[in-house]
């Protein structure tokens, strides 16, 4: 029985920003935000502003990643505070210029929310990210979007960690979610991964409409992933993978990986085991984009995250 | 068995295996870095070259670093002038008709496999410009009774050999030894095994084609291209505005016939396929064709008869 005075009462989300093409070869992000700029009425509430926007233009034109460094590690203090001169690496002047136009990170005057389109070679069906466990709004917003979707599932992953935590084009705004959704090669759009995104995105806003609105949302708890570990492939003194993510692991995100099980397969047919003490949860299984970034794929452990009652804070 | 249709051919004594020839399709790029590391060529019955074809590309993770280097094969292409600073490809593609070549004469190498992945569904195929290479046919119908767990297909690019533009076409007998799903950028295990069986098997009938063996003839279903459908785009921005159905989409070689969908507009529309011949659907949302404006390609099937082959061992 919750009391009434663990009502958290947060600020009305009124501007809220849709990010595809942080990445320029992620596909489905790109063409929902091109489709939006053309015809917005899909997205469109009553009580806040939605603006779709194309985070890495140079990057989508060429159907590339990235042209000079990862965007979505790109907003760190050192780089937004970094003087305009010549000769900066292009995705930190975005980084930059995002930062003016939907920020300053940290500030009173940033966007309320900021959803950020991605897609995964990773076998991770529709995930959910977030960066901190005490976000109310988004531990609730996240809980609307899976009751909602049910029986469709959603999985929700945690990045709090320390060392493995990054500056996301997101992180500009209050509350920063990233959607992932997989698996999709790069550079491909296919229709199931394009309808999923697009469903969660509408079942988001509509739940902000509803906060605004003055709705209450009871206490909740939501099953988060947090990450916990890198894992990289085996590699050989020159630096080049000598194994592969064994058949019995290569699809299996978020589910149960423990100790003795299979985790790569050498290229001359010898398999190589788990050797961790507890079971794990693996996710970002194969990501083609994390072969440069030295990752095979992330352990992870289950958690549960309490959220209190919110409702909007009368003015 | 009719021993006086026995075609003898010439002993296919050198052959070369290329991989990397797109520098982003990993299951070639790594095999051809086994055999190099594990020093194949020389170790076994039949001579071997095992060659990375685009080493910049491959380099780089991307497809190419100026242009195609499996379009640079056409004679028109291989007489054009070439000077420093013509495309990184088109010099390549000189050194490579250099070694393996030149194409149309008797130094060229008796067979070329180029290795490649792609991201639509279409199991192991066998790509070639030819529909009556006997050597490539009887090695497609050696694949299909030895590989079990693979789609083994021959698919046939109707065009005379001046025309021809990819690598393989540079051997006296070529094909493409194509294998999907494989988001570029990755390798995935099962892929991977299917190609390295695919090339030990392709050595192992080579060898004892060599040997004197004779094969029996009989009938291979070719699969040979009639045209390709290029995605519904908006007039102005020539942006796609539909994705490829998921009714068709991993349906590689499945026949789809008149009136079936074929592409889900954004905006909710089935677009199906309005041509007035079923016809076998391949290369069904290959990323690297979003640029060549091809969602898929529609072929014709037919069954060829094939002559039992015996190698020419008067020479």
């Amino acid at each position: 029985m919750s009391s009434r005075t663990n009502i958290s009462c947060l600020q009305e989300a009124k501007r809220v920003a849709i990010f595809g093409g942080t990445h320029g070869n992620e596909m489905s992000g790109i063409m929902l935000v091109n489709m939006w700029i053309q015809n917005a009425a899909e997205i469109e509430r009553n009580r806040l502003v939605t603006k779709p926007f194309i985070s890495n233009p140079r990057a989508v034109e060429k159907c590339t990643r990235y042209i000079n460094t990862d965007l979505n590690r790109a907003f760190t203090p050192e780089n937004l505070s970094a003087p305009d001169v010549q000769g900066l690496p292009y995705e930190v002047q975005r980084a930059k210029e995002i930062n003016q136009m939907f920020g300053p990170k940290g500030s009173s005057d940033a966007y309320d929310v900021i959803f950020d389109l991605h897609n995964t070679t990773s076998n991770m069906g529709s995930t959910l990210i977030l960066e901190s466990s005490t976000d109310l709004f988004n531990l609730q917003m996240v809980h609307y979007i899976k009751k909602t979707m049910t029986p469709r599932t959603c999985s929700v992953l945690l990045n709090e960690h320390p060392q493995l935590k990054y500056s996301t084009t997101r992180s500009v705004a209050k509350h920063p979610i990233g959607l992932e959704v997989g698996p999709q090669p790069q550079g491909v759009l296919r229709s199931n991964v394009f309808e999923s995104m697009r469903t969660i995105l509408k079942h988001a806003l509509d739940f902000i409409e509803l906060f605004n609105s003055g709705v209450e949302f009871p206490p909740c708890t939501v099953e988060v992933f947090k990450v916990q570990e890198r894992m990289d492939y085996p590699r050989d003194t020159n630096g080049n993978i000598t194994a592969m993510v064994h058949p019995h692991l290569q699809d299996c995100d978020w589910e149960p990986l423990n100790q003795g099980d299979p985790m790569f397969l050498t290229f001359d047919g010898r398999t190589i085991l788990y050797e961790g003490a507890s079971t794990v949860y693996p996710t970002f299984i194969n990501e083609a984009a994390y072969y440069e970034k030295q990752q095979a794929f992330m352990t992870t452990c289950r958690e549960i995250l309490a959220a209190n009652a919110i409702r909007k804070a009368f003015k | 068995m009719d021993t006086h249709n026995v075609v003898a051919l010439p002993v296919v004594s050198r052959v070369a295996v290329c991989g990397g020839t797109h520098g982003n399709e990993l299951s070639g790029v790594y095999l051809v870095r086994e055999r190099l590391k594990r020093r194949e060529d020389g170790t076994e019955p039949v001579s071997v070259v095992t060659l990375m074809s685009n080493p910049r590309a491959v380099q780089l993770c991307v497809r190419y670093v100026e242009t195609d280097l499996n379009r640079c094969f056409t004679r028109a292409a291989l007489s054009a002038p070439v000077s420093e600073d013509s495309p990184y490809e088109m010099i390549r593609s000189r050194e490579l008709n250099a070694l393996l070549g030149p194409k149309g004469s008797v130094q060229a190498v008796d067979l070329l496999c180029d290795l490649h992945n792609t991201t639509a569904n279409t199991g192991l195929c066998l790509i070639t410009h030819s529909d009556c290479d006997w050597i490539a046919l009887h090695i497609c119908k050696h694949l299909q009774r030895e590989m079990s767990s693979t789609p083994v297909r021959y698919v046939h690019f109707d065009l005379p050999l001046d025309e021809a533009y990819s690598l393989d076409s540079v051997g006296k007998h070529g094909f493409a030894m194509e294998v999907g799903p494989q988001p570029h950028g990755l390798v995935r295990s099962g892929i991977f095994s299917a190609m390295q069986e695919g090339v030990q098997l392709m050595l192992d009938w080579i060898w004892q084609f060599n040997s004197g063996t004779l094969f029996e003839g009989g009938s291979v279903d070719i699969f040979t291209m009639v045209k390709n459908i290029d995605y519904p785009r908006d007039p102005q921005t020539h942006m796609i505005t539909a994705a490829v159905h998921p009714d068709l989409q991993d349906r590689d070689f499945c026949l789809l016939h008149p009136g079936e969908p074929m592409f889900l507009s954004f905006s909710g529309e089935t677009l199906r396929y309005r041509g007035k011949e079923a016809l076998y659907p391949f290369f069904i949302n290959e990323a690297a064709y979003y640029e060549k404006g091809v969602a898929l390609s529609l072929a014709r099937k037919r069954r060829v008869e094939i002559p039992s082959v015996r190698s020419d061992t008067q020479r």
